[in-house]
């Protein structure tokens, strides 16, 4: 009996110093874990990551078409992800550009995501290779933890904010 | 945000390819220098002058056995690096439980329906 639920973690490598590799597996097979990746109601459920509530998704579900994930983190910080879908193979692979929306974080450098879906007996090994324009972005993003950089700097200021009072 | 010298952080010190493929080298364990200018194909001035940038960073130590120098990983240097990707992992652990639970829902509707929807 295969259990339903993984215990697995996800294993974060740096490959080259301008490449984030992500490995994950899980207890389904890989056509459901494309679905929870590129359907707009699903990804709404897990790309918070308890850090926050997912807004608003609009996914153009085909190659050159854009997509566009806006999250609410706890504390009210909007944190909006945005790019372009470079190629799309259903529960396989899927490649796509990816900008954080900050100042000055212009359009003319996003990464580039592939996520790989492996199955094996029903269940899936997901590699996600994060290719950034240099090791600067790679680190700023590797010390971001994303959106779980964002809720620090959220707290930082509440801490600063409550030692003026 | 600029990029600090080379040799002022483990951070930097590891961003260089051939530095990191010393670090692989000796992750296996104490090795004297001529072992890593033969596994890495370069000239021993080229090799040392890594070992230097690693030393001044404490990524690596060495000692002296005989005639030959001995390097090794200084494992507790490593540690900022291994805690800065570990913060990045947290982020992604807790994103893919919570898809966990989306996923094994859709796997259970599909159960219901027959197995039969793709």
């Amino acid at each position: 009996m295969v259990a339903m639920t993984t215990s697995q973690s996800a294993v974060v490598t740096l490959p080259t110093d301008t490449q984030i590799l992500v490995t994950r597996e899980f207890a389904v097979p890989a056509r459901l874990v494309y679905r929870a990746w590129t359907e707009p109601d699903l990804i709404a459920r897990w790309w918070h990551a308890n850090r926050g509530e997912v807004s608003s998704v609009e996914v153009d579900l085909r190659v050159g078409g854009k997509w566009r994930w806006v999250m609410i983190a706890e504390g009210g910080f909007e944190v909006a992800f945005h790019g372009e879908y470079l190629e799309l193979v259903p529960g396989e692979r899927l490649v796509y550009t990816e900008v954080l929306e900050a100042p000055g974080a212009g359009d003319d450098k996003p990464v580039t995501n592939t996520v790989t879906f492996t199955e094996n007996d029903g269940r899936t090994t997901m590699t996600a290779v994060t290719d950034c324009p240099s090791p600067e972005v790679r680190d700023a993003i590797m010390s971001s933890g994303m959106v779980g950089g964002m809720q620090d700097a959220y707290d930082l200021i509440e801490e600063v904010a409550a030692s003026l009072a | 945000m600029p990029r600090a010298a080379t040799t002022t952080d483990a951070f930097n010190a590891v961003a260089e390819p051939r530095r990191r493929q010393i670090l692989d080298a000796l992750a296996g364990g104490e090795r004297p220098v001529n072992d890593l200018v033969e596994l890495l194909g370069l000239g021993q001035p080229q090799v040392s002058k890594h070992l230097r940038v690693l030393r001044e960073v404490d990524l690596v130590a060495v000692r002296d056995e005989g005639r030959q120098r001995m390097y090794r990983i200084n494992g507790q240097s490593l540690k900022p690096i291994h805690d800065w990707v570990k913060a990045y992992e947290q982020t992604w652990n807790e994103r893919f439980e919570v898809l966990d639970e989306v996923l094994e829902e859709l796997k259970e509707q599909e159960n219901d329906n027959g197995g039969n929807d793709d």
